[in-house]
């Protein structure tokens, strides 16, 4: 019998399997982040270094990526390029150094506050929107509730780019075209039915008690809703927000067709960096990492709430 | 503090009526019971008077003023939820303070007021801790500090004792009952359990399926149930039932029980077809010469006393004696009726008839 349990136990993995999920798992990990680290590291690159085949695993690091990224340059025939006074900062020392001269900003800071505007914007809008019709769905007697669900989740029955021509036809109508409004407003659209039916899940598993307590203890509805209810969907919120903002920052197809000058943003412009030689891979690949940076930052941020609210309150309490 | 006037309420949810025109008085300072079996309205009822739920008609007044259409926010009362409904992201004093913070009291005011409750109830070194960790007795106390920070013109609560095991029930009763007879505040509480309605109660409303069946003191309603259903709910073991045909005028002061007559308080209206006698246990004397027969059942020994149960022609009668009186399985004997202490009730509607032992009793 001792024999037995310690050889071979019914909650205790054995070894061998053991060491093969390990691997499983570090293999996997490596895949998914293979790309990433090569983005990162091709950021980094020289322009000759990031198409230098086979690829280079070590390399020097160079923010030549990083510095056409933000500028526009040109090139300057010889004998002038001669008679220029000496380069007066590290970034001009770069550009010089590709036989160029800065002719001024790019426009990719331009396009990335875009990101943030519309990204940001369209998730805020898309959480207090939801939160209150997700508070009412779930509390109080809404005529035709459950058709009035439905319908709201019926929009993401089908992908929202089939109806990129009736919308691009609309927004031209309204003036809404190439505008902060209108991207807020469109990815507000897509994602408001993800944020009521994730919302009213977790308005659900709050129990009324805690509003009514606070109803008779002197507070208006809309006091308990927000000094009671809010601080406890706080979890559902911000798994949401996440799930929103991931969309909206990470959206191509409607922004490529809706916006150009004024309010493009980040990922339609990322390849167009690319340039009229198709070489600047660095530049790009330092677009890509910056543009992942507030994603990340945010869902870093907002990590202990996303880790408990993924499992939708199973857990609570 | 506040008297409470119910008068006609009714609430409808869809097709189905959880409260059937309820009607009965709080006085001011009373410990009054809601008691019924689950599912009865008693809740809903609570609910109505906090103004958590409007009623579908019917009225509430506090203090002469009908509140019935008012926000729970503007009515003045405070409300122990039974699963105390403690808001988990405050701390004790938090959670104690938040009725004064809704009405502007200024913080010194807040944190002198807190601190005496804190003391009252004794959980002044709970208060800086979070609400999770406290265990039951302390959380009721905590819903109780919430309750009774801000004076409120009464108090509802919701079967308060309901989530706690069995032994701190007792402590805890005792405690709110202590709690009330101190402040003297109106309170309604609620509860299916009757003993505790008995053992706590200034005055107790029985209902069942929607409807008030009686209103009254627990002596009152013991003594005189005004209907079947209350006569069976009160008491443990219930009111014995002898079931039998018969008929009596008004003013009579026996009725025709088998082949004797059966003495009974005078009644004060006349009574005919399916009757019940209704007796309690205690009232069931074991006598020789009692023309009332009935053998021996089951004799169940609770120390000082001992519940015999008898079969009787009439049914299963059930007599509490002192344990040191014999009484063996199988003997035939008599059962002595205790006369002014008996009911007569109608078998096809439950209610008792009027007699001179129960004219002044309130009937639901
Ligand atoms: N919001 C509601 N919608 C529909 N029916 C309801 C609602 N609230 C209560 N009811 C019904 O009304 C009846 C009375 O409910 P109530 O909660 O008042 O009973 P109770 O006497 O408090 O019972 P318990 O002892 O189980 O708490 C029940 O049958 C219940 O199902
Ligand atoms: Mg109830």
């Amino acid at each position: 019998m001792s024999n037995l349990s310690s050889s071979w136990s019914v909650t205790e993995p054995s070894r061998l399997s053991k060491w093969v999920a390990g691997v499983v798992v570090v293999l996997y990990t490596f895949i998914t982040l293979l790309p990433l680290v090569w983005i990162i590291s091709t950021g980094f690159k020289s322009g000759q270094d990031s198409i230098s085949y086979p690829p280079k695993v070590v390399f020097e690091p160079s923010l030549e990526g990083y510095v056409n990224l933000f500028t526009t340059r040109t090139r300057v025939a010889a004998e002038e390029f001669q008679k220029l006074p000496p380069a007066e900062t590290w970034y001009d020392q770069i550009v010089r150094d590709q036989g160029m001269v800065i002719a001024g900003p790019s426009r990719f800071g331009e396009r990335f506050m875009n990101s943030v505007i519309i990204g940001f914007g369209s998730t805020a809008l898309s959480i207090l929107l939801g939160t209150l019709a997700a508070y009412a769905f779930s509390r109080f007697k809404v005529p035709l509730k459950d058709d009035l669900l439905f319908f709201i989740l019926s929009t993401r029955m089908m992908p929202p780019i089939a109806v990129a021509i009736p919308i691009y036809l609309m927004y031209r109508e309204l003036g809404l075209s190439d505008t902060h409004l209108g991207m807020i407003l469109l990815y507000t659209a897509v994602n408001i039915s993800l944020a009521v039916w994730l919302l009213k899940g977790f308005i659900d598993e709050i129990p009324r008690e805690y509003e009514e307590a606070a109803l008779i203890d002197g507070y208006t509805r809309f006091q308990a809703f927000r000094k009671v209810v809010l601080p406890q969907a706080a979890t559902g919120i911000a798994s949401t927000a996440i799930f929103c903002l991931i969309f909206a920052w990470n959206e191509y197809a409607f922004a490529v067709l809706l916006t150009s000058g004024n309010a493009q943003t980040a990922p339609p412009f990322i390849p167009t960096i690319i340039g009229v030689g198709g070489q600047d891979w660095p530049a790009v690949a330092a677009g890509a990492t910056l543009f992942l940076l507030p994603v990340m930052i945010f869902t870093i941020l907002l990590r202990k709430h996303l880790l408990r609210g993924i499992t939708f309150g199973a857990v609570r309490k | 503090m506040a008297e409470i006037v119910i008068r006609n309420l009714r609430k409808d949810f869809g097709a189905f009526t959880a409260v059937k025109g309820s009607s009965f008085t709080i006085r001011d300072g009373e410990f009054f019971m809601l008691l019924g079996p689950s599912g009865c309205g008693k809740t809903t009822t609570l609910r109505m008077i906090a103004g958590l739920e409007l009623p579908t008609s019917g009225e509430i007044l506090i203090d002469g003023e009908d509140v019935s259409m008012r926000p729970a926010s503007q009515r003045d009362i405070a409300m122990v939820f039974q699963m105390f409904a403690l808001y988990p992201h405050m701390n004790v004093r938090k959670n104690i303070a938040y009725p004064l913070v809704s009405q502007g009291v200024p913080k010194a005011e807040v944190r002198r007021k807190v601190a005496e409750v804190a003391k009252i109830l004794r959980i002044d070194h709970l208060l800086d801790k979070g609400v999770g960790g406290l265990s039951g007795g302390d959380r009721q106390r905590v819903a109780l500090g919430r309750a009774i920070v801000r004076n409120p013109k009464a108090f509802m609560m919701d079967e308060p004792l309901g989530a706690l095991d069995a032994e701190f029930r007792e402590i805890m009763a005792e405690e709110l009952r202590a709690l009330h007879d101190r402040m003297h505040a109106t309170t309604v509480y609620v509860t299916h359990d009757q003993l505790e309605a008995m053992q706590m109660g200034d005055k107790i409303v029985v209902m069942n399926h929607g409807v008030v069946e009686q209103f009254g003191t627990p002596q009152d309603i013991y003594d005189h149930p005004a209907t079947l259903f209350v006569a069976d709910f009160i008491g443990s073991p219930a009111m014995n039932f002898l079931r039998f045909e018969g008929q009596a005028p008004a003013g009579a002061g026996t009725i025709t029980l088998g082949d004797h007559a059966q003495p009974l308080p005078r009644l004060q209206e006349p009574a005919a077809g399916a009757l019940v006698l209704g007796v309690r246990p205690e009232h069931v004397a074991l006598s020789d010469t009692a023309p009332l027969k009935g053998r021996i059942e089951a004799v169940e020994y609770l120390g000082t006393t001992q519940i015999v149960t008898l079969s009787t022609p009439f049914g299963m009668v059930k007599a509490r004696t002192p344990s040191t009186l014999p009484a063996r399985v199988g003997d035939l004997t008599g059962l002595a009726l205790n006369a002014p202490r008996l009911s007569l009730f109608d078998a096809t509607t439950g209610r008792a008839f009027r007699t001179a032992a129960n004219a002044g009793v309130h009937h639901g």
